[in-house]
């Protein structure tokens, strides 16, 4: 059974790659990023100095890519998973070491994002962006100071919380606001939080993803959990909106690149990320898509624009560093976690 | 011997694309892996029936059925006015009915969050005339509008092509030995019609029992049916053999439904004849 099922994937295989069209792995490197991720000036840019053609795709989660990735029916070359990811892929032998003398740009990037727990050699992966899990809410529709995760809790903003449909961000809150590190393992801990959302529940309007920024833009709810990035873009387009990473603590997350174990073209990876690497172009990277960037130079050198270096949370203060943690893959551990969210959103 | 030829590419088709990932998913359902062994295990399939799973099955059930209940109430009547000689702009409607097809899925369901948001279209029309807004989204009845909105013309298509059929000449006779209107559509058009009715039933209820998308964008995922758990199960916890299983049940319960509704067909065809 086994070797009937590797076989008939390989005939959907071999017969979806064929459609695609293979082109010369030599001159070409495939990228697998976050849609919405990148200045596509960049593409063409890196395409015209390398000579190298970039067949670029996207995902919407990490999970989504884990699993194209682990199944195996596509090769990419360089990737663009988030930091529990990353541990996880190192862990199941799915990435390939980076030579980084071919990416000297890499002296580039701020210390803080250097050496964190899911890669603490800095073997396999290079920051590209990072961010916070926070509060955004509309200055219009609160009526308090809003600076920690109890708000989310408070019955005057019943039918105007939005929360996002994630269980590691979800339970984060939870943990976070019972005191609790938001890996943890202790199942009574665990279930704490658990109950804690669920008492959330009739407060909370809707638990949502991306559609959060528009839905916050046009001012449908009070308070929402979202990414710093996201933030960044709705006060864009809304200056009723702050964002706030409550004093409890929360999540700092990190994306960064890394090439796949199976890579076809890994010296062209290296050279992609080389490039990505250079400040001019991680700021031209961050002005476009409004996410922070990983670059200390970029910053220091004042290529942002302005205008989103006075953002709230599109940079951060030491202060507030020491308060965030990095999410950390629980292997087997994580069925505990879909358990609990799932019985929240169930019951 | 020439026809059967013609029928290969289907067949190689139906091999790769239907036949095969079914054995996929029964594979899965029936097996774990453990590090490289793959080994048989009823686990899968036992794992569903905790109540929190079943409860979710209930619900999407439930839901599902009142759709297509929905879809048959309003569905019926148009259909059978579609299919009247008499009625001449048959053709505008028919296209009117199709058009929102050509466009995404998607986008369509997209649009009713616009609609039914708080400071929506829907509300800005309420308050314009001093009414209270209402929160119309991101509840029961937000997923429900969504999944009659997308299925409707797949209940009014066929009961429509299922009446159009009907020999005229039958409900002539009937008129001719004295039936009113009443008496011709309770002998003659609702039996006949049946057919249309039951593949509209399905062709609604199973889609709609497996919907994902309705119930995460209009349901603001708090509505979690059993399509988003299947989702959840492939693309976000990677737990495929327990996603396999839930589909798998999920196939048998809407087999179940299919092999109910077609014995039901025959017998009130029977019954007609």
């Amino acid at each position: 059974m086994k070797k009937f099922a590797v076989i008939a994937m390989l005939m959907v295989a071999v017969f979806v790659t064929g459609c695609a069209g293979q082109s010369d792995s030599e001159s070409s490197i495939h990228v697998f990023n976050w849609g919405n991720y990148i200045n596509p000036d960049v593409v063409q840019m890196f395409e015209e100095e390398y000579g190298i053609t970039v067949i670029y795709s996207t995902f919407e989660s990490n999970e989504s890519m884990y699993t194209t990735i682990a199944m195996g029916g596509n090769v990419y070359d360089v990737l663009f998973p988030s930091d529990y990811m990353i541990y996880r892929m190192i862990q199941e032998e799915l990435l390939r070491p980076i030579n980084f003398d071919n990416v000297p740009n890499i002296s580039h990037v701020s210390e803080r994002f250097m050496g964190l727990e899911f890669d603490p050699q800095n073997r396999y992966s290079a920051p590209y962006k990072w961010g916070t899990l926070g509060i955004l809410y509309n200055t219009t529709m609160v009526n308090s100071v809003i600076d920690s995760w109890e708000a989310l809790w408070n019955p005057d903003y019943a039918n105007l919380i939005f929360m996002y449909n994630s269980e590691r961000d979800s339970m984060a809150v939870a943990l976070k606001l019972l005191g609790y590190s938001l890996n943890s393992t202790n199942e009574d801990e665990i279930n704490r939080a658990r109950d804690l959302l669920i008492e959330q529940r009739p407060l909370v309007r809707a638990y949502v993803t991306d559609v959060v920024k528009d839905l916050m833009i046009a001012g449908e709810a009070a308070l929402a959990v979202v990414y710093s990035g996201d933030a960044v873009f709705t006060m864009m387009h809304n200056p009723d909106l702050n964002y706030v990473i409550p004093r409890e603590g929360s999540n700092l997350w990190v994306d960064a690149m890394v090439v796949p174990h199976n890579a076809n073209n890994p010296e062209g990876a290296e050279a992609f990320i080389n490039f990505m690497l250079r400040p001019e172009i991680a700021a031209m990277n961050t002005n476009f898509i409004g996410y922070t960037t990983a670059n200390a130079t970029a910053l220091e050198m004042g290529l942002i624009d302005p205008a989103l270096m006075e953002m709230p949370g599109f940079d951060i203060t030491d202060e507030e560093y020491r308060r965030l943690e990095v999410f950390i893959d629980l292997g087997e551990f994580r069925d505990v976690y879909t358990r609990a969210f799932t019985t929240v959103l169930g019951s | 011997m020439k026809s059967k030829a013609l029928a290969y590419p289907y067949i190689i088709w139906m091999i790769i694309f239907t036949v095969i990932p079914i054995l996929l998913i029964v594979h899965y359902s029936f097996t774990v892996t453990t590090g490289n062994v793959t080994s048989f295990t009823l686990d899968n399939l036992a794992r569903f029936f905790d109540p929190l799973y079943v409860n979710i099955l209930r619900r999407s059930i439930v839901l599902a059925a009142q759709a297509t209940g929905i879809c048959l109430l309003l569905g019926y009547p148009v259909s059978y006015i579609l299919a009247q000689k008499e009625f001449r702009d048959r053709n505008i409607l028919l296209f009117l009915f199709v058009v929102p097809m050509w466009m995404n899925f998607l986008i369509r369901t997209y649009a009713w969050l616009t609609i039914l948001g708080t400071n929506g279209v829907l509300n800005s029309v309420l308050t314009f005339f001093g009414l209270p807004p209402m929160q119309l989204l991101f509840n029961d009845g937000a997923v429900l509008l969504g999944l009659v909105y997308t299925f409707l013309p797949f209940m009014i298509l066929p009961i429509y092509v299922s009446i159009q059929k009907i020999d005229q000449s039958l409900i002539e006779g009937a008129q001719d030995l004295g039936a009113n209107g009443f008496n011709v559509f309770r002998r003659i058009i609702l039996p006949l019609s049946l057919p249309g009715v039951v593949s509209g039933l399905t062709m609604v209820f199973m889609p709609a029992v497996a919907t994902f998308v309705v119930s995460n964008l209009l349901g603001g995922g708090q509505f979690i049916l059993i399509g988003n758990l299947i989702e959840q199960q492939f693309l976000l916890v990677g737990n495929w053999n327990f996603g396999s299983a839930l589909a798998l049940i999920l196939m048998v319960l809407i087999v179940l439904c299919n092999v109910l509704l077609s014995f039901l067909n025959k017998e009130t065809k029977e019954e007609a004849i």
